[in-house]
């Protein structure tokens, strides 16, 4: 398990970690001064370093969440409210940006994505240039099916559309809707598969960020590879909660 | 030099730094509200002059167009309807558009050049109203409640807003604290506040749902309470969904009847005397439904015009299943919050009721059932949320024993948006995201040389644009010329505490900071507020006076207080029977002075009363009580703790 803690040496370490406080000329903590408590101007940082944590994606959550509650005592506007107008607007400055990192970081999706956006990745989900494209050409975004699920989805997709028209007509018809039900089931337990996947493809990542801060040399061909890994993943996950998505909007129409 | 026993300095430093630490929690409810604060380490609510804790939020106008708030504008509902408004909250943040639903139940009487897209207005008589103009005067009398109680000004303030409320209510409710004088420290959730009132009594730990069912608004919220930390987790809930929706119905029977029965159509506005009845049976629903909360059955007995009446009994389970349906409208928002919590109602440790509408069984019973266990009902309903309101002051204020470590981390109640190619909707930050939270998006321009780029701003969750709630549109502008695509326009969408959202913009390239223009789609800009200001230009001398006022009489009971004491002290013994008579006499018209509005008059007889009593400072200063007092006056010596007379412990301080 990753120790996290706001003490948890980074790969490279914050400057701002060494200035002082503008207010009591202390050195200061990252977000607020550990000598007089008062909050600091935000500094462009990203959450894993938001929160003293290397880019590392096994993560502690209960340590994470103490972080967050013992920050937010910190820098939250309601207990800043009687400080000036610029610390005021640090303050919400630092509470919004401790919010989204949390929020961020404490969904594993949203962490990995967020993850692969930082090594550079502009994942499919997130290419609003993609989807705009393909909205303002008519055409439909280039989705990739995965392999292993071509037949399962094609199968599914004529049975939505099968529901669908049966509703239209206003007719009933209880064993396509199990049918579909069943399929559902089996699509939630891949997701939970995926995750599974996932974590692991985690571990691997992890060993490898460790590894690079012992001093170990780790090749860009080998950082690309686990980021592949990753990214495919998480494509495949995707298309199995649009799916899931479509499922449901069909059953409760 | 003896100063007698008025030191007007010291009352009135004393006022200005307990006027500068007093934070209001205020509850501006559809149907009622309050103003409270923190007593020591408890939250109370302050009461109005008529010693009642609820001021009804009814706005009427008087002949003279001065507005009546509150109980003595109840009757104005229907003595004089068209000059009265009630259930204002309704229209916050609503345009002409979106109100048709409210109009067909709700006496509203709308200016008649209304724009679509234009702030509403109401009409009062031949005046016309915004509804933040109404709400402030709705603030106005809460914070006279509080000044008067205080016998100081009040201008801080924390309000309540139901969690469901979006940007445009809030605004719209901000605003109104604006207009009233106020300054508004923080919106607050009205779930969540009640939830710190329950909390700062519980001092428990554990998963709280607090189920809120108002007059007008209901709201449901699943909180973690952690150490002292108030986390929402989700809430949901319909700004359109109250006690006032019961009441419609059972209106609406009546109407019917009366229609049926009498051949009388009260529902045509245009016969005289027809709002004045409407009312009439609002009033007797409302005692009706009220009752059928305890009894089994209750009788409506309504004088109409011409003469008639109108006679009916509704058993109670009549009642309930005519309001079930009304009911069963906060079953969606209990799931949907519960299914976004990812918890199921066995996980929750209690249920907190919030609102009046909670009194009924019924409502009761369906909580019930929804979360499977009994709900917690000892926290009065009516009064809760501004009690929480005033706990929340006390934070901001910097916090007191009874709240240290107590910390509210709120949610904002819908997903915001912006508009994209093709009119969909973008979601930027998700409901239930704890506030502040913060998005920043791209954008680039499409031709050479542009220099503005438009952004609409939606909220809501709906997959189109023209489905979800409009908040703004903005106006990138000063874009330095470059080639198409080239520039990096990074815009930062920031949801403050208050639920409010703020935008910034910036080019990168250039690094210039792109100037942006709001175009609040229902809102007031700042101008418009400005202007609304109540007590700015041509009240400041009404005012001026008010505040004299209210200083003189503290001044007159501080120092009738103080005689008071010097009568039961040694020294009073030693004055003549033709100077007690004096002093007598000079007390007694100081009491009746104090009385009336004249801040002279009671400067004048204060002054006469501190001169006539000078001789019994003296006598008490050089008295054996007040060897220890010596060097003070005797309005300083007051100003310690607990009684001056002597006392057996008073000298007994160990180290």
């Amino acid at each position: 398990m990753t120790n996290s803690s706001l003490t948890t040496i980074t790969a490279k370490p914050v400057p701002e970690e060494t200035q002082s406080c503008w207010s009591c000329g202390t050195m200061r903590a990252v977000h607020f001064c550990q000598a007089c408590g008062k909050v600091q101007p935000p500094s462009p940082v990203d959450y894993f370093t938001f929160f003293g944590l290397p880019r590392k994606l096994n993560l502690d959550l209960a340590a994470l969440e103490k972080d967050f509650y013992e920050l937010s005592r910190k820098l939250h506007p309601d207990l800043n409210a009687r400080a000036g107008s610029r610390e005021q607007e640090w303050s919400l400055q630092q509470s919004s940006l401790l919010n989204d990192a949390h929020r961020t970081l404490k969904d594993p999706i949203k962490r990995t994505q967020y993850l692969l956006q930082l090594e550079g990745v502009e994942l499919e989900e997130q290419s609003k240039t993609a989807t705009e494209q393909a909205r303002s050409t008519g055409q439909i975004k280039k989705q990739i099916v995965p392999p292993d699920l071509l037949e399962e989805v094609f199968e599914l997709n004529m049975q939505l559309e099968e529901l669908r028209m049966h509703k239209k007509m206003g007719e009933d018809d209880p064993a396509l809707i199990e049918e579909i039900g069943r399929q559902k089931l089996a699509l939630d337990g891949k997701q939970e598969s995926l995750l599974r996947e996932l974590e692991y493809d985690w571990k691997m990542w992890d060993g490898m960020i460790q590894r690079e801060h012992n001093g170990q040399p780790v090749s860009e061909e080998e950082r690309k590879q686990e980021r592949d890994k990753m990214v495919d993943l998480l494509n495949r996950r995707n298309y199995i909660r649009n799916l899931v998505r479509d499922v449901d909007e069909a059953l409760e129409n | 030099m003896h100063h007698g026993f008025c030191n007007r300095q010291i009352t009135q430093s004393l006022n200005r730094t307990m006027a500068s630490d007093r934070i209001v929690g205020i509850d501006l409810g559809t149907t009622n509200s309050l103003v409270a604060f923190m007593q020591g380490e408890s939250p109370v609510v302050i009461p109005g002059d008529d010693g009642s804790n609820l001021v009804p939020s009814v706005v009427a106008l008087d002949e003279n167009n001065q507005p009546i708030i509150g109980n003595p504008a109840r009757k104005h509902l229907t003595e004089t309807p068209e000059r009265a408004v009630y259930s204002i909250k309704r229209l916050m943040g609503r345009g002409v558009e979106d109100i048709q639903e409210e109009l067909k139940f709700f006496p509203f009487r709308l200016a008649e050049d209304l724009h679509p897209g234009e702030v509403l207005r109401i009409k009062l008589g031949d005046k016309t109203f915004t509804p933040p103009e109404i709400s402030a005067l709705i603030l106005r009398q809460l914070k006279r409640n509080a000044e008067r109680f205080f016998a100081a000004p009040v201008t801080k303030a924390v309000i309540t807003v139901p969690a469901y409320f979006n940007d445009a209510q809030r605004q719209a409710t901000k605003d109104a604290g604006r207009i009233a004088g106020l300054d508004v420290l923080r919106l607050v959730n009205e779930p969540t506040a009640a939830s710190l009132a329950y909390g700062l009594d519980k001092k428990q730990n554990g998963i709280v749902a607090v189920y809120d069912l108002g007059g007008g608004t209901f709201d449901i919220s699943i909180l973690k309470l952690h150490d002292g930390i108030f986390e929402v987790i989700a809430t949901n809930g319909d700004t359109h969904l109250g006690g006032d929706d019961i009441d419609n119905l059972l209106i609406a029977i009546a109407l019917d009847d009366t229609l049926g029965d009498l051949g009388l159509d009260l529902r045509n506005k245009d016969l005289r005397g027809n709002a004045g009845a409407v009312q009439a049976i609002r009033n007797a629903v409302i005692e009706a439904k009220i009752a059928l909360s305890s009894q089994p059955s209750a009788k409506l007995d309504i004088e109409l015009p011409g003469g008639k009446r109108y006679l009916r009994e509704i058993t109670r389970e009549q009642f309930e299943q005519l309001i079930q349906p009304v009911i069963d409208r906060t079953v969606g928002p209990c799931k949907q919050a519960l299914k976004d919590a990812g918890l199921k109602p066995e996980q929750i440790d209690e249920v907190v009721l919030v609102g009046g509408s909670t009194r009924i069984p019924k409502v009761r019973a369906l909580v019930k059932e929804l979360f499977q266990r009994v709900p917690h009902t000892d926290l009065n309903p009516d009064e809760v949320v501004a009690l929480g309101a005033a706990v929340q002051a006390n934070i901001l204020g910097g916090g007191s024993e009874a709240t240290e470590n107590m910390l509210l981390l709120d949610v904002t109640p819908l997903s915001l948006g912006i508009e994209v190619a093709g009119g969909v909707t973008d979601k930027i930050i998700l409901r239930n995201s704890t506030i502040p939270a913060s998005a920043t998006q791209h954008y680039t321009t499409q031709v050479d040389g542009q220099a503005n780029v438009a952004i609409h701003v939606l909220q809501g969750e709906r997959e189109l644009a023209r489905d979800c709630r409009s908040l703004a549109r903005f106006d990138l502008k000063g874009i330095p010329p470059m080639a198409a695509g080239m520039a990096r326009i990074e815009v930062r969408f920031l949801i403050d505490a208050n639920g409010i959202l703020n935008v910034s913009a910036r080019e990168q390239r250039s690094g210039k900071e792109a100037e942006i223009q709001v175009q609040p789609s229902y809102g007031l800009t700042d101008e418009q507020v400005e202007g609304m200001i109540l007590d700015s230009f041509d009240n400041a001398e009404e005012d001026f006076r008010g505040r004299q006022v209210i200083e003189a009489r503290t001044e007159a009971a501080t120092i009738l207080a103080a005689l008071d004491k010097g009568k039961k002290s040694p020294a009073w013994g030693h004055l003549t029977t033709d100077e007690k008579k004096k002093i007598a006499k000079m007390e007694k018209a100081l009491i009746a002075v104090k009385a009336e509005e004249d801040y002279q008059a009671i400067r004048k007889a204060i002054y006469a009363l501190n001169q006539g009593t000078t001789r019994l400072a003296e006598l008490m200063m050089d008295s054996a009580v007040s060897v220890a007092l010596k060097g003070k006056t005797m309005d300083e010596a007051d100003m310690g703790e607990g009684p001056t007379a002597p006392h057996p412990m008073a000298k007994a301080e160990f180290e």
